[in-house]
């Protein structure tokens, strides 16, 4: 099935053509990991998909963009973040305690029972493989926890509002190798039940988490395909050039 | 002789940051000795407390109760008019508002600020006092409340410059992660936004605050200056800063007068270092 159809997307800030002729569609249940130097358009694109970049004035878009075939500027935009959530780069916990972080998307979409919300935050606490570092001081500060801690427990707060589609913009770029492993090893598990568009700097996690890699360079889409193939033989040799290091 | 000069300018640098502490330091004692001497004829509790202000009658009754009220009454009614649509317009200008709008906004809360208060109370005195006399008809529309309502617009500047600060300063990446997570705007602002700048703008209302109690000249000219306690908000009063502004002047230098003046100054002093330590705590409670 196809969650996202992306068709002809041309987007621009002002008078910079950030995205190009776009075409992809991300498939239900798969991890589509997006790799390309800094200014390729990749995180452009993953804001596409929350709609995130409407934020910016200067903001235009041409082209189609359907989320479960329904043009996603037809669907109320409050209502499509929490169907499509996000996780950024540098893990950003708001200034609340940890149960509050995890509960406060849950509360501001309407869920009001306390025993409800204590289970939708255990167990999103536990999907995103924090419950048992933290069970214990759930009303500590989200400031007290570490760089690691904090992406997973951004995790777990996008998981609270019942998300159909996660986006990962960089999540381990601030994360030491082994809090990176933890939060890959959630990403695997979360494939099950969950769509997952990957944007990463690392070419090694998309090797290793991927199922699919899409390469962008100066906001073309160069090349998309399995994982395996793009890493054992690209078509395009500009993407065997970047995933050797020779620039990027 | 460039290490010479380095010498001097280093040193004179170091005088100018002295001084405005000996300054203050000299203020101090000075306040403090002229107004201590006041309680050789009157006893600290009877000068606070004291329910009556009648500095030259035979004995003098020197009861400052009746001023504190209405400073704190003024001063109070200021803060309820003030804070709210300080903090609304601050949320305004710094979330909402359009760029133009923006801009043309902060153009006008600056101006705000640079009314003279003389100016201000003068206007207050020909509009707003008659129309409060006629709306409630009083039998005369010099009261706490009329103070009131032209001390929240000197409020105003203050509360609504550094609270959108505060605003604005609240990192891009709060708002994207509660936008992310399907928030509106308006959740955004209450439940993300203000708490995360709460600390400066609790500053900004203290700042507001403190602009407000040590006000002179406007109030003076639109409180009425009658010394009782007040019993409601529709009754002329007196500030603290009002007495010394009109009393000073005819006060016989070394007399009880005199040093009561001084003490008031001492109470004033006081109660506007209070509010800038309260102020200067939330700030820097946000920058750790």
């Amino acid at each position: 099935m196809v969650k996202f159809s992306v068709k002809d997307l041309n987007i621009w800030f002002g008078q910079i053509h950030a995205l190009k002729s776009v075409n992809i569609e991300v498939e239900a249940n798969e991890i589509l990991s997006v790799i390309g130097p800094s200014n390729s358009g990749k995180t452009s694109f993953l804001r596409m998909l929350n709609r995130l970049n409407d934020l910016y004035p200067n903001f235009k878009m041409s082209g189609s963009l359907e989320f479960d075939n329904k043009d996603i500027r037809k669907i109320d935009i409050e209502s499509l973040r929490k169907r499509v959530g996000m996780v950024f780069a540098l893990p950003l916990p708001l200034p609340l305690s940890i149960f509050e972080n995890v509960s406060y998307g849950v509360k501001m979409h309407g869920i009001k029972n306390r025993n409800k919300i204590s289970e939708i935050v255990e167990r999103s606490l536990k999907q995103a493989y924090l419950w048992d570092e933290v069970k214990d001081r759930l009303s500590v500060t989200a400031f007290k926890l570490s760089g690691g801690q904090q992406q997973r427990l951004c995790i777990a707060r996008t998981l609270a509002v019942e998300p159909e589609v996660i986006l990962f913009d960089e999540p381990c770029s601030g994360l030491d190798p082994i809090s990176t492993a933890k939060v890959e090893e959630a990403m695997l598990k979360l494939k099950k039940d969950y769509t997952i568009v990957l944007v990463t700097n690392n070419v090694k996690q998309a090797a290793r988490v991927g199922d699919r890699t899409a390469f962008f360079l100066s906001g073309e889409l160069v090349e998309l395909d399995k994982t395996e193939k793009i890493f054992t033989a690209p078509n395009d040799q500009r993407t065997d050039g970047y995933i050797r290091g020779k620039f990027g | 002789m460039r290490k010479f000069r380095e010498f001097i300018i280093e040193k004179l640098i170091l005088i100018c940051g002295l001084a405005s502490i000996f300054f203050v330091v000299l203020i101090f004692l000075f306040l403090t000795k002229e107004g201590l001497s006041v309680f050789k004829s009157v006893t600290p509790f009877n000068f606070l407390f004291g329910k009556s202000w009648y500095p030259i009658s035979e004995p003098a009754q020197l009861g400052i109760l009746p001023l504190i009220f209405g400073s704190l009454l003024v001063t109070l009614g200021a803060a309820i008019i003030s804070i709210p649509i300080g903090v609304a317009c601050a949320v305004y200008i710094a979330e909402i508002a359009p760029l133009k709008i923006k801009e043309a906004l902060k153009a006008g809360i600056e101006l705000l600020a640079a009314i003279p208060s003389v100016v201000l109370g003068f206007i207050g005195m020909v509009t707003l006092v008659p129309w409060i006399k006629s709306v409630f008809h009083l039998p005369t529309g010099l009261t706490a409340l009329s103070g009131s309502i032209i001390l929240a617009f000197m409020a105003m500047p203050t509360i609504v410059s550094i609270a959108e600060d505060a605003l604005y300063s609240v990192p891009k990446s709060y708002k994207e992660g509660a936008f992310a997570l399907g928030a509106t705007h308006w959740q955004t602002i209450y439940r993300v936004l203000l708490p995360a700048a709460s600390s400066g703008i609790v500053a900004a209302v203290m700042l507001g605050i403190g602009r407000v109690i040590g006000e002179t000249m406007a109030v003076m000219m639109i409180t009425g200056n009658a010394a009782v306690i007040p019993q409601s908000i529709l009754v002329p009063v007196r500030t603290l800063t009002a007495t010394i502004a009109a009393e000073m002047g005819e006060a016989v230098v070394g007399s009880e007068h005199y040093f009561a003046l001084f003490a008031i100054g001492i109470v004033l002093f006081i109660m506007s270092f209070i509010i800038n330590i309260t102020a200067d705590l939330f700030l820097h409670k946000r920058n750790r």
